[in-house]
């Protein structure tokens, strides 16, 4: 049965998205781990579909869905089978688009917004720095002012669809003198002289989606790239990240669902002993262990979603499905490429690919380390 | 061009189906979605209504309790409105009751074509279509796997065993349609909001001017004599080849009268 945040029409789009997702994704995944990376025709075709778009307005070219139908995508893209081709469209529909949609201009929207969720242009967002991660403040990229527009200097590094893009949402220092002050939101179409892709970067697991270290030479970019207020761009891109987290979470709870359920399936086909593996204790006892973890991860999940629905802000509340939702994910993983046995470090073998996907939503969109002290900043430490 | 859509709601095969005893039907009383089989002439009546420059899908449809989940899924995918029969006098009704029911209620629509799948995926029976059509005494053109409307005619490609017979009828006509006639679209998300705007008309037998005596229970011409478990499939021989593979698959096949 559904669970009651969800409306009939949400189970509807589940099944919408779900079909799409078995029949036009799962079968090339293998294809595409293989390969490192996945074709552009993905975002096309599920901007034809209106999947980049769920949760925008109709005049922006979205499907005026609300908050919880990205929740919904996030948890059937979990079963693409493949963590980084769910990355890079997360990354288009839910870490590139939303500040466009809140902070942009009508030209901005019908440049950079509208194309975005069709599919016909793809984004990547650039915050990270080889020199700034968790301290975003920190960032060196400058972008001065230079007559009627700004000149950028600096790098970027991480950038998951760098490869790819065509615009960049660039997180830049606009005053050098400033932490969180002096940063200020750009988008730059990405032929723009001065932009250049440095490398390729080779990834644990997330293979398909691609990451990239950027360079900005004296790339000049005019007045209206900008995105948002001067000096504000840490509040934009902080904002939206809430929601990002959240849907993270919600991704990961319906990943580790699809490891318990396959490794499930496993424990019951292999013998060992003269019985079932599922029927030793030790094995049965840490399955049931994952799935109440994933059940209690869920909870707090479903529970802060229906709180953002309601138009809440509850910022700890998401901080701690975040980590919880992501931690669960890798340990459950864990748990279960050990029951696999040798099997499970294969590399023919699901469970593997899921061990080393989910390892990265500890350290992305915000580390373990980072999730804790915002927890306890907000429980006044 | 008008086109009416027979399409049937089944319990949800993601979740495995039970017999009741008592009545040997199916239980309908868990999750309830749009057969599969069915989408297949829901896409293909739109894009017909499409081509045409004009008109709209409407779908008929059968079901216990005003269930009408799985039309809101072809509704989402862009036909125009549904007309539900449901009546507590429809219990047990054999696919002949049904065929009357369906017919009856098409005959409400100003239609130009109307599409079946070749069978339910719940009941396979494979017989309404012909029914319907027999009932409404219109041509009928079973198992296309490509239909083109040319004015007052339609022409199907009609699937056969060896390839495929050229077939032309005059409209208004009953096409069963294979699962290889089109690609059903995925329902968007403005579609599944627009859905819940189009109207589902809900009927009962006395609307349609049919006696509850001719339906259900009452009514039924077949009667299901018992219903049994079929055989678990057995798990198949592995052949350990040690230099007489070959020969062993030919015996295999030999013995299976196959070569």
């Amino acid at each position: 049965m559904a669970h009651p945040i969800f409306t009939p029409e949400h189970e509807e789009l589940r099944r919408s998205i779900r079909a799409y997702v078995e029949k036009e994704l799962r079968p090339h995944a293998d294809e595409w781990e293989a390969a490192k990376d996945f074709p552009d025709s993905v975002f096309r075709r599920m901007g034809e579909l209106g999947f980049l778009g769920l949760h925008f307005a109709v005049d922006d070219g979205g499907s005026g869905g609300d908050y919880l139908t990205m929740l919904v995508l996030a948890e059937e893209m979990a079963r693409c089978g493949s963590g980084g081709v769910s990355m890079a469209i997360s990354v288009q529909c839910e870490y590139v688009t939303p500040p466009i949609a809140k902070f942009g201009t009508a030209e901005q929207k019908a440049r950079w917004l509208r194309p975005a969720i069709e599919g016909r242009r793809i984004g990547a967002l650039g915050i990270t720095e080889p020199g700034a991660g968790s301290d975003v403040a920190g960032i060196t990229t400058r972008a001065e002012r230079d007559g009627d527009g700004y000149v950028v200097n600096g790098a970027k590094t991480f950038i998951t669809n760098g490869c790819r893009a065509d615009f960049l949402l660039l997180v830049a220092k606009t005053d050098a003198t400033q932490r969180h002050a002096g940063i200020s939101l750009f988008l730059v179409d990405t032929d723009t002289p001065g932009f250049a892709v440095t490398r390729r970067l080779d990834k644990v697991g997330m293979w398909p989606s691609d990451t990239a270290e950027l360079a900005f030479t004296d790339m000049r970019i005019p007045a209206e790239n900008l995105l948002g207020e001067e000096g504000k761009g840490f509040h934009h891109v902080m904002w939206e990240l809430q929601g990002e987290r959240l849907s993270a979470a919600a991704g990961a709870c319906a990943g580790a669902q699809i490891t318990v359920d396959a490794t499930a399936e496993f424990v019951k086909g292999r013998r060992a002993f003269g019985q079932r593996i599922a029927d030793f204790q030790a094995v049965r006892h840490h399955l049931a262990e994952c799935q109440t973890a994933i059940d209690a991860a869920r909870a707090l999940t479903y529970e802060t979603a229906w709180r953002v629905q309601l138009g809440e802000y509850p910022v700890q509340a998401i901080t701690e499905a975040k980590l919880l939702a992501t931690r669960t994910h890798f340990q459950v993983a864990d748990t279960c490429l050990q029951l696999h046995g040798g099997m499970g470090y294969m590399m023919e073998m699901p469970v593997q690919r899921a061990w080393r996907d989910s390892r990265l939503a500890r350290i992305g969109a915000g580390a373990d380390e980072v999730m804790l002290d915002a927890i306890a900043k907000s429980m006044g430490l | 061009m008008n086109v009416v859509v027979c399409v049937k709601q089944i319990p949800d095969p993601a979740t495995p189906g039970e017999l009741d005893a008592s009545t040997k039907t199916l239980r309908r009383s868990g999750s309830i979605i749009l057969d599969d089989s069915d989408a297949y002439g829901v896409e293909m009546g739109l894009q017909l209504a499409d081509k045409a420059g004009g008109g709209e899908v409407i779908l008929v449809s059968m079901a216990p309790n005003n269930e009408n989940k799985g039309l809101r899924t072809a509704l989402a995918m862009g036909a125009a409105k549904a007309l539900l029969i449901s009546d507590e006098a429809l219990a047990g009704s054999d696919a002949l009751s049904t065929a009357k029911v369906l017919a009856k209620a098409i005959e409400r629509a100003d239609a130009d074509l109307i599409l079946t799948a070749t069978e339910s995926t719940d009941g396979y029976t494979g017989t309404i279509p012909a029914q319907v059509a027999e009932l409404l005494g219109l041509p009928m053109v079973t198992f296309a796997k490509h239909i083109e409307v040319d004015g007052d005619r339609v022409k199907v490609q009609r699937q056969t065993e060896a390839g495929y017979d050229e077939v032309e009828s005059p409209l208004p006509a009953v096409v069963s349609v294979t699962a290889g006639v089109v690609e059903p679209r995925y329902p968007s998300f403005k579609g599944i909001m627009a859905a819940k705007g189009k109207p589902v008309d809900e009927l009962k037998v006395a609307d349609l001017g049919l006696d509850a005596g001719q339906v259900g229970w009452a009514g039924a011409r077949q009667e299901i004599a018992d219903v049994s478990a079929a055989e678990e499939r057995k798990a198949g021989e592995i052949v350990e080849d040690e230099g007489d593979g070959a020969e062993r698959i030919v015996a295999f096949l030999e013995q299976l009268k196959v070569i």
